[in-house]
């Protein structure tokens, strides 16, 4: 048995795939004969790469205009479904557009969809799901039991990324139906904001922040710190809720997952939302006041200390070297 | 005297979630793989969002109601009543033994028919619950409902019958408009909740709470809870732990440990 035909969401950023998307089509090989990618949006400009990581065909909607992609990309799916294209899986990054995609068609489809996997194996003819539970500290095995296609969701860095040696993918541009009501919200203008320096999600190093630091203006230290190691800067949901740096710096369950060389955490606890976003580093080192703090528990150099007074001598040590 | 124009101008539903209060350390009934929930549920905090701002965007009209809608087992309120005590006027409470096991989408459509009783201007729900956190509810229960969705919203305004929004991105934001009726979900920090007055809390008590079943809704429990549901658990193991590392106390000479740390590793 197994699984014949699996597509994967895929989601550009700029003029290239997304990370998270070459990552699923470099596990959906694994999985399936076949392998295709959906794109909400241009699928010309990204054939090359999709096809370079296991793509054979690149469905595309072509430009959206101002619509929001995951609606848009899911009533294309579902279009083609209805006639006779029926994949026996589809892949999804855990992102914004990947939710929206993998809610929408479930919904229309009526079948369930599996969120939150860090792996995924062929069982049979179904597909079973591994997912991380209570903090991380255990792994929850799922097997799908519909028999309609599989909605499988996937956080980021959960494989790694490998060129298949294959060619560019054919494109099948296809249409897009009336999506109806769910086709009334326009994206009218687009904010990015502007970071210097590494790219938070492929940093070698990241410095986070916390609440520990006290106050807004204290970032300034994590900023610096990042700064004198060529890192990126972070920060706990804490003080991004609080306003002190932007939603981008995030890392956790909400924010970006990140796989870094080193980890350096400043008065972070180690809530277990903001671990799953950064276990994955190779070597964590934590500075935290409170011994007793969770963060320590996965730290593999933990500092006892006030970051006022830790983060300062050290900016200055790396500074004067 | 009364102007008609202040009457029921906005009507917002919000869905709330009732969990096990996060602090406590969950745990999974061997029997039946499922996360036990023994203690008393408290309102998701992700959720304190959304009744915050339904409160705002209803005085910002000038008027209107916000309902609740809870999905919960055992008829548990103790969570909504918190939620009622910030200031919202009423409640739905779907309970029904046939919903134990419900997955994202079973809870989607038992969701959207409590919500579609309410026939709302504006449907609010948090991004992603604390202890389940899919991520997909919202989506699903506006795809359910037939109404555009609007997801990880940062900002709401409404002017004229269209809502201007904040839309988080990977990398910044977006603006997005969209027209009443809708689905927003929000993400935490978009206002500021408010603590229950006791005034509030004690008005809590007295505000109605329509508890309907499945049946009550029209659907058919088998396509909901854990037979609805289409997936099994079949295997739950512990994850591979990190090994401890060297933890030590500060004495002036913290800053070095680090450097020598990264000095070990080549890094600097
Ligand atoms: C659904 C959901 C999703 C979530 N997603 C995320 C997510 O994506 N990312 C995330 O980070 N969180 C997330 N959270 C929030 C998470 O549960 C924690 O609330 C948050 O991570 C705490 O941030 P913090 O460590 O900065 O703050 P706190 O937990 O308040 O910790 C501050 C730490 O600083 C230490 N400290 C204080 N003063 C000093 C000092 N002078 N020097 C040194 N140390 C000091 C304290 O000992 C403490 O350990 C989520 C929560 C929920 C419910």
């Amino acid at each position: 048995m197994g699984l014949n035909t699996i597509w994967v969401y895929a989601e550009a950023e700029g003029d290239a795939p997304s990370s998270l998307t070459l990552e699923l089509l470099t596990k959906a090989r694994e999985l399936g004969e076949d392998v295709a990618a959906v794109v909400g949006g241009d699928g010309a400009a990204i054939a090359g790469a999709l096809g370079a990581y296991g793509a054979s065909t690149v469905y595309a909607t072509g430009d959206l205009g101002d619509a929001l992609p995951g609606g848009a990309a899911a009533s294309a799916v579902i279009a083609m479904i209805e006639g006779g294209n029926t994949p026996d899986a589809i892949l999804f990054g855990q992102t914004y557009e990947g939710r929206d995609a993998a809610a929408r068609l479930s919904v229309k489809l009526d079948q369930p969809v599996l969120t939150n996997n860090t792996d995924v194996s062929v069982d049979g003819d179904t597909l079973v799901v591994q997912t991380p539970a209570f903090g991380g500290t255990q792994t929850v095995h799922t097997a799908f039991r519909n028999d309609g296609v599989k909605l499988a969701m996937f956080r980021p860095k959960s494989f790694e990324a490998s060129e298949s040696g294959g060619g560019a993918a054919e494109v099948v541009v296809v249409g897009v139906p009336e999506a109806g009501s769910a086709g009334l919200a326009r994206v009218t203008a687009r904010h990015a904001e502007v970071t210097s320096g590494p790219k938070l999600d492929e940093a070698a190093i990241v410095v986070s922040g916390g609440r520990g630091l006290g106050s807004a203006d204290k970032y300034a230290m994590v900023e610096e710190l990042a700064a004198s190691l060529g890192a990126a800067p972070g920060a706990s949901r804490a003080i991004v809720d609080a306003g002190w740096v932007p939603y981008s710096y995030q890392v956790g369950q909400t924010g970006k997952v990140v796989k870094p060389s080193v980890y350096i955490a400043c008065g972070i606890s180690g809530a277990t939302q903001h671990l799953v976003g950064m276990k994955g580093a190779k070597h964590i080192i934590a500075i935290n006041k409170d011994s007793e703090a969770p963060i320590f528990g996965i730290a593999d150099l933990g500092i006892i200390g006030d970051v006022h007074k830790v983060m300062p001598s050290l900016i200055e040590a790396l500074k004067s070297r | 005297m009364l102007d008609r124009h202040t009457v029921c101008l906005m009507k917002v539903a919000v869905c709330v979630k009732q969990i096990p209060d996060p602090a406590l350390p969950g745990e999974l009934d061997p029997s039946t793989n499922t996360l036990k929930r023994d203690d008393k549920l408290i309102l998701d905090e992700s959720d304190s969002y959304g009744v915050e701002l339904a409160l705002q965007l209803v005085e910002a009209a000038g008027g209107g109601s916000v309902t609740l809608v809870s999905m919960v087992p055992r008829s548990e309120v103790s969570g909504l009543r918190t939620a009622l005590a910030m200031g919202a006027d009423d409640a739905v409470l779907v309970s029904d033994d046939a919903l134990a096991g419900c997955d994202a989408l079973g809870t989607a459509k038992v969701l959207a028919a409590a919500l579609a009783r309410t026939e709302p201007d504006l449907v609010l729900a948090g991004v992603e619950s604390s202890d389940g956190y899919t991520g997909t509810v919202p989506a699903q229960i506006a795809a359910c409902m037939d109404l555009p969705a609007v997801t990880f919203a940062k900002k709401i305004e409404i002017a004229d019958g269209a809502m201007q929004i904040e839309r988080q991105t990977e990398d910044g934001y977006d603006d997005v408009t969209c027209p009443l009726p809708a689905l927003v979900s929000v993400t935490a920090g978009v206002v500021e909740p408010r603590y229950p007055s006791f005034k509030g809390i004690m008005a809590a008590k007295k505000k109605p709470v329509d508890e309907v079943t499945c049946a009550d809704l029209g659907i058919d429990p088998g396509t909901v809870g854990a037979a609805g549901s289409r997936q099994e658990i079949v295997n739950v193991v512990d994850a591979e732990a990190r090994e401890a590392g060297e933890i030590v106390e500060d004495e002036g000479d913290g800053f070095e440990r680090i450097v020598d740390f990264l000095s070990e590793l080549k890094v600097i």
